[in-house]
C-alpha cells in the first residue's frame, strides 16, 4: 500500500459529506483568516504610520526637555511641562563649533488660542517658532513670506497661516496684510503656508495652524520663557549619530551636567522613533496573532470532536477494511490524513477568505484618503497552512488512534 | 503435507461481556482440506458465526489450537493478521457492507489499497494489471456491466455479487460466506449460491455459515453446531446443483 491511498481514501471521504465537512473546517477557516488578515492589517498600520513618521524628515533630531531613557516617551510627551530648554541653548546648537553636523535648527512652542477676524473666529493651535522653520522642515509659503530672524527675538506681531485658517477665517478674502487677533492680540497676517496635508500622529494638522515668531508666542501669549522642544536638521542623515553626541555634550556643558543619568532633556531621531513604533506595533501584532492562534487551537478541538463522531459513524467501515486486510496503522492515517486535509482545506479558505478581506479593507481605508498599502506576508501564508495541516494532525490523532484500535468483529457487529 | 487448510484443536471463544462470561463456542475440533465446500449449520446462538470469525482471523480464540495451512496461529501478530485476511481469505456478508457513496468498481478495489509488496503467492504481474484483476473479479459475478454504479443504486443481489467480487479479488485461499443469502430474495440467494459453487469448482475453498437447510444443501459438507459445539459432520448426498449457471442467465 503507497502513501497516496490513504490521502485517496480520505478525499473520497470528505466529498462524500460535503455539509459535515464545511461545518467542521469554519473553526479553522475563522482562525487563519484571522492570522492572514492580523498580519497584512498590522503590516500595513506599520508601514502607514513609519511612512507617516518619515514624511516628517529623516535628518532631523529632535531635542525634548526632560530626560528619558531610550525605550519611553520622554516625559514632555504626558503632558508634563519641563523649562529646561532655553532659546540660547537653540542658539549655542546652531552653531558649528558646538554641533558640526547642523546645517539649521528651529525652536518651537505650540498652544491653542483664539483666533479672529472681524466677526469670525476660531479656537486654532498656534506655533511659536524661528524663522529658521521654513528651512528645518522644508515648509512652503505660497503666498506672502514668512518671518525674518529678526522678528523672531524683537516681539513683532505677525502671523503666518495654515490654508485651512486662512480659509476658514477670511473665506475667499486676501488675508495678507490683514489684521487679525489672536488671544486678544493684534496680529498682520504676513504669510500663508502651501497645503501640506497631517503632520502625522499626535501632531495638530499643520493647515490648521497658525505660526507666529518665537518670543512672542513666549511673552506675549503664553508668558513663558522655555521651548516646547528644538528640530535640529543636520546635513545628511548618515551624520544623524555623531550630532546627536554633539548635541549632548553642548546641552551638558550649558547646563552644567557631569553624569548622563543626570541629563534634562532627551534627544532623539527617527529611527528610534520608528523603533519605538515598531516595537508597539509588534506587541499588538503578536498579541492579536495569539488571539487567532486560540481560535485556531477551538477550531482543532472542533476537529477532534467531529473526527470523533466520524469514527463511531462509521465503526461498520472501519471494521469492513480491517476485514479485508487493513492494519491499524492503515486506519489509523486514513483517519489522519482525513482529519489533517479537512484542517487543510479549511487552511485554504481561511487564508483566500483573509486575503479578500484584507484587499477590501485596504481599498476601503485607501478611499478614506490614507496611503495604505497592501502588504502580505508570504510568512504568514505559508505558516497559516502549515498550522491547520498540524492542527489536524495533532487533534486528529485520538480519533484515529480510537479507531485504529477497534476490533473488526465487534464493529462488523455493531448497529 | 497434507492438503489441510484449516485444522482446530479444541477451539474455544467466550466473550466477556462487562463480566458476564458467555461460551460461545466450547471445544471445537475439525479440520478443512483444500477446495472443500463446508457448510456450517445450526440455529441462532450457536455459535457458528463466531467460529467463522475465530477461523477468518477477525478475532482470536480464547483456548485451543487453530492451525492454517499447518501453522499455529496463536502467535501471529496483528499485521500478520490483518495480511492473512488481505491475501488469504475473503468475506461474504450477510449485510453485505459495501462502502456507501462509492462505486461498484472502488468497492472491489479496496483490498487491493491495503495489498502490501510482499506476495507469498503470486506477483501483480503474473496477476496482470489492477484493472484486469477487478475487471475479471467482477466478470466473474457478472458485474462488470455496473463498474461506475454507486454501490448504493445497487439492488440486493446485485449488492451480494460485488461483495464477492470484493472477497474474491486478492484471488484468496478461502471465501467465507456469512448469511450472504439471508437479506435476499429467493432469486438472488440462488445466482449467489450459483456464483459461491463455481468460485469452489474453480479451486477456492468455500465455508458457508447459513441457518437454512435449503441453502446448506449447495455445500459438500455440512456441519451441524448446537450450543458451541458440533452436534454432526457428514457428506452432502444430494448437492443441489443447477445445470450451468441457468439462472444466471
Amino acid at each position: 500500500m503507497n502513501l497516496l491511498n490513504p490521502i485517496k481514501i480520505s478525499y473520497k471521504n470528505l466529498l462524500s459529506a460535503k455539509g459535515r465537512s464545511f461545518l467542521t473546517i469554519l473553526g479553522i477557516i475563522i482562525g487563519v483568516a484571522a492570522v492572514i488578515i492580523i498580519f497584512s492589517v498590522g503590516l500595513s498600520a506599520q508601514a502607514l504610520i513609519l511612512d507617516q513618521i518619515k514624511g516628517i524628515g529623516s535628518n532631523l533630531i529632535g531635542i525634548l526637555p526632560g530626560a528619558s531613557d531610550e525605550e519611553g516617551p520622554p516625559a514632555a510627551v504626558m503632558g508634563i511641562s519641563i523649562t529646561t530648554l532655553k532659546y540660547d541653548d537653540l542658539l549655542a546648537l546652531r552653531k558649528e563649533k558646538n554641533v558640526p553636523e547642523v546645517e539649521d535648527a528651529a525652536g518651537y512652542v505650540m498652544g491653542t488660542a483664539a483666533v479672529e477676524y472681524g466677526v469670525n473666529s476660531l479656537n486654532a493651535s498656534f506655533t511659536g517658532t524661528t524663522a529658521s522653520y521654513i528651512n528645518v522642515e522644508d515648509a512652503e509659503i505660497s503666498r506672502g513670506r514668512f518671518f525674518t530672524e529678526e522678528e523672531e527675538s524683537n516681539l513683532s506681531r505677525v502671523a503666518a497661516l495654515g490654508i485651512t485658517v486662512a480659509n476658514d477665517l477670511f473665506g475667499t478674502e486676501d488675508p495678507i496684510n490683514k489684521k487679525i487677533k489672536i488671544k486678544g492680540h493684534n496680529f498682520i497676517v504676513i504669510g500663508i503656508f502651501k497645503q501640506r496635508g497631517t503632520a502625522g500622529f499626535g501632531l495638530a494638522g499643520l493647515d490648521e495652524s497658525v505660526f507666529i515668531p518665537l518670543e512672542t508666542a513666549q511673552k506675549l501669549i503664553m508668558g513663558i520663557d522655555h521651548l516646547g522642544f528644538i528640530r535640529l536638521k543636520v546635513k545628511s542623515a548618515d551624520l544623524i549619530e555623531s550630532a546627536k553626541a554633539n548635541i549632548k555634550i553642548t546641552l551638558r556643558e550649558r547646563h552644567n551636567i557631569n553624569d548622563p543619568a543626570n541629563d534634562d532633556f532627551s534627544v532623539r531621531d527617527q529611527a528610534s522613533a520608528i523603533e519605538t513604533i515598531s516595537a508597539v506595533t509588534n506587541a499588538l501584532r503578536y498579541f492579536l496573532l495569539a488571539i487567532g492562534t486560540v481560535s485556531l487551537l477551538v477550531g482543532g478541538v472542533g476537529i477532534m470532536n467531529i473526527m470523533l463522531i466520524a469514527v463511531n459513524q462509521r465503526i461498520r467501515e472501519v471494521g469492513l477494511r480491517k476485514a479485508i486486510g487493513a492494519r491499524n496503522s492503515d486506519v489509523l492515517s486514513q483517519f489522519l490524513a482525513e482529519s489533517a486535509a479537512i484542517s487543510f482545506m479549511g487552511g485554504l479558505i481561511g487564508i483566500i477568505l483573509g486575503l479578500l478581506i484584507a484587499y477590501l479593507s485596504s481599498i476601503i481605508v485607501q478611499k478614506m484618503g490614507y496611503n495604505w498599502p497592501l502588504l502580505i506576508s508570504p510568512m504568514s501564508i505559508v505558516a497559516a497552512a502549515g498550522i491547520s495541516i498540524f492542527i489536524g494532525i495533532v487533534f486528529g490523532m485520538y480519533p484515529a488512534r480510537k479507531a485504529s484500535k477497534i476490533s473488526p468483529m465487534e464493529a462488523l457487529r455493531y448497529e | 503435507m497434507s492438503s489441510e487448510i484449516i485444522k482446530t484443536k479444541n477451539l474455544c471463544k467466550t466473550y466477556d461481556n462487562e463480566g458476564v462470561l458467555t461460551k460461545a463456542v466450547r471445544g471445537v475440533s475439525f479440520s478443512v482440506e483444500k477446495g472443500e465446500f463446508v457448510a456450517i449449520m445450526g440455529p441462532s446462538g450457536s455459535g457458528k458465526s463466531t467460529l467463522m470469525q475465530v477461523l477468518g482471523f477477525l478475532d482470536r480464540p480464547t483456548e485451543g489450537e487453530y492451525l492454517f495451512e499447518g501453522r499455529d496461529t496463536k502467535n501471529f501478530s496483528e499485521d500478520e493478521l490483518a495480511s492473512i485476511r488481505n491475501k488469504k481469505v475473503g468475506f461474504v456478508f450477510q449485510t453485505f457492507n459495501l462502502l456507501p457513496r462509492t462505486t461498484v468498481y472502488e468497492n472491489v478495489e479496496l483490498p487491493l489499497l491495503y495489498e502490501r509488496t510482499l506476495s507469498p503467492s503470486l506477483s501483480r504481474k503474473e496477476r496482470g494489471s489492477k484493472n484486469e484483476i477487478i475487471i475479471r473479479a467482477l466478470k466473474a459475478v457478472m458485474m462488470d456491466h455496473r463498474t461506475n454504479y454507486m454501490s448504493n443504486q445497487l439492488s440486493g443481489g446485485e449488492k451480494q455479487r460485488v461483495a464477492i467480487a470484493r472477497a474474491l479479488v486478492n484471488n484468496p485461499e478461502i471465501i467465507f460466506a456469512d448469511e450472504p443469502t439471508g437479506n435476499l430474495d429467493s432469486k438472488s440467494g440462488i445466482q449467489v449460491m450459483e456464483i459461491l459453487d463455481e468460485l469452489n469448482d474453480a479451486g477456492h475453498t468455500i465455508i458457508l455459515v447459513t441457518h437454512e437447510t435449503q441453502t446448506a444443501q449447495y455445500a459438500k459438507r455440512i456441519i451441524s453446531m448446537k450450543d458451541g459445539g458440533i452436534i454432526s459432520d457428514e457428506k452432502v448426498v444430494e448437492r443441489v446443483k443447477l445445470g450451468d449457471g441457468d439462472l444466471l442467465k
